[in-house]
């Protein structure tokens, strides 16, 4: 599934619920399906800054595509960076560098997340772009070299 | 079945934010050690104020002037009678708590704090009660050192006869821990330092909205506290502190109101309470203040503290019954908040999912990391309660808990 699809299926789930309280849910159980992070690199260079609770990502390149892992002490952010990982992970990192990410304002959840919490998912964003653009220099290197 | 003293169904119509929806559910606002809602009392003061007599104050000879000094002087006779203190001029308007903080640890700092002498607080201190006075001791090569407290919350009273050494220049302490809710032996302590010539600076910030604070009974040399904690507006506080302290004490911030005279030689300052107060101060804010305590005068803070202390020992108990749920800070003698957390669930989401059935509490560190390190959590949730919360409010925050946790276990 292209990006853009991907971001569809999301929002076409979010659909499905009227009530906040049902979209946590749905929220949670993304969270339970993350691909969890080895304990190897839980390290203190793979914690995201900016998230008031902690979260960790792993991002590996393998066959052309970035594989990421996470996880975090917080159960809805979990949640949210499973999210992200589902529509990112598995894709060329220039792919991933050029994803416009619309689905997190098309299912409201910038207006209904805490400040706290939205400024978490934009730092885990950021991260996952800053480590698809390294890989897709270091390919361009190779390329090169 | 409601027993309270007050009527607090009643009360709360005096409060028209509270009459509102949250993410399509009633508000059950339980934030208000954070800040408090204002009672109408309050906003038709201040717009009063605006609509009929805004002026500078101390200044012009014209009616306008004249009345809103008046208010202003008014204001501070009204907050020095609440907190019984011998002179209204020892009540200096500030913009808050930890702007008399700071006042009181620059001024005294300065003016008595030597290298190698230390400044005494306790592990329970907001983060406004302990910074200002790294910054200062830091500034003279002073220490600052703190009085430990034990697993339940509570300071531990054995070790600070031992911490009050001669070394020790002032005692700054917290009447009642904004994240635990302890109520500490404010006189006890008062007792111990004054037995040993040091000076105390009480935060009273959780302490003036739930129980009768009186500082000439306290024996307090500073006591400080915030207008919004205690109903009123926001931008406005209060540090009292005694006459003979503060005409001793230098002023802090210069400008115009706090002098007598000045030339590019030499200036006069002014006395008190004008010495502390530089600049146009917050009018409004001292006149919304004055309401607000007027208001509370109106339902009497013993009916206040009697009701608030049923209503937490109603939630304390509704709580309890929680599977799962460990209180942080556990004295027995407490006021307006309660935290809490739920087995190895992040704050946060518990928080979140709070947020989203209407109900207001707050959860991380409440500014004060060191004591979530000594307890060796990231944060809490916490509860904290007003005279207008009710017993339909702690249900509500139960079956939210109740709910948030099923959800996340």
């Amino acid at each position: 599934m292209s990006i853009h699809e991907q971001q569809e299926d999301i929002i076409e789930e979010f659909g499905l619920f009227s009530d906040w309280m049902d979209k946590y849910e749905y929220i949670i159980q993304l969270g339970k399906e993350l691909p969890l992070i080895e304990e190897r690199f839980k390290t203190e260079e793979n914690l995201i800054k900016g998230c008031q609770s902690r979260v960790w990502l792993h991002a590996e390149h393998k066959d052309g595509k970035v594989w990421f892992t996470a996880d975090s002490d917080a159960i809805i952010t979990k949640g949210l960076i499973s999210m992200v990982i589902k529509v990112l992970s598995q894709h060329t990192p220039r792919e991933i560098v050029d994803a416009d990410l619309y689905f997190v304002n098309a299912i409201g959840l910038n207006s209904h997340l805490s400040p706290t919490r939205s400024n978490g998912l934009l730092s885990m964003l950021q991260q996952i772009k800053s480590f698809a653009l390294a890989f897709h220099l270091q390919q361009i290197n190779n390329a090169k070299s | 079945m409601i027993t309270s003293v007050l009527n607090t169904a009643e009360l709360r119509k005096d409060f028209p934010l509270l009459e509102q929806s949250v993410n399509g559910k009633k508000l059950v606002y339980l934030d208000n050690a954070a800040t408090t809602q204002k009672p109408k009392e309050v906003l038709e003061a201040l717009n009063t104020y605006y609509e009929e007599y805004n002026s500078n104050v101390h200044r012009g000879v014209h009616l306008l002037s004249q009345k809103a000094t008046d208010a202003y002087e008014a204001a501070r006779t009204n907050v020095a009678a609440f907190i019984n203190a011998k002179h209204s001029h020892e009540v200096i308007f500030t913009r808050g708590t930890t702007e008399g903080i700071n006042l009181i640890s620059n001024t005294f700092g300065r003016m008595f704090l030597q290298k190698g002498d230390s400044i005494l607080i306790t592990a329970m201190e907001h983060h406004s009660n302990i910074v200002p006075w790294q910054m200062i001791c830091e500034e003279r090569g002073a220490t600052l050192k703190v009085l430990p407290i034990d697993d339940d919350g509570v300071l531990k009273m054995e070790e600070l006869p031992a911490l009050l050494d001669d070394k020790t220049k002032l005692f700054a302490f917290t009447y009642v821990s904004n994240s635990l809710g302890t109520v500490n032996d404010v006189h006890e302590i008062i007792a111990q330092a004054h037995g040993k010539n040091i000076p105390v600076l009480v935060d009273a910030a959780q302490a003036v909205q739930h129980m009768k604070v009186d500082v000439q009974h306290l024996d307090a040399d500073f006591l400080v506290f915030s207008g919004h904690k205690i109903y009123g507006p926001t931008g406005i506080g209060v540090l009292y502190g005694k006459e003979q302290w503060l005409n001793v004490l230098p002023p802090w911030q210069g400008g115009g109101d706090m002098i007598k005279t000045v030339s590019f030689e030499k200036t006069v300052y002014n006395e008190l309470p004008y010495k502390y107060e530089a600049g146009t101060p917050d009018v409004s804010g001292a006149i919304g203040l004055s309401a607000a305590i007027t208001y509370l005068n109106g339902i009497g803070l013993e009916a206040i503290e009697e009701s608030e202390h049923e209503l937490i020992q109603y939630a304390l108990e509704k709580l309890t019954a929680i599977e799962g749920l460990t209180f942080i800070g556990k004295a027995k003698d407490r006021a307006g908040a309660i935290s809490f957390l739920l087995n190895g669930i992040h704050p946060f989401d518990v928080g979140e999912l709070l947020d989203k059935q209407g109900i207001a509490v707050r959860t991380g560190h409440h500014c004060t990391q060191p004591l979530m390190d000594i307890f060796n959590i990231p944060g809490t949730v916490r509860a904290s309660f007003a005279f207008y919360n009710t017993r339909e409010d702690v249900d509500l925050l139960v079956a939210g808990v109740r709910k948030a946790a099923q959800m996340l276990s």
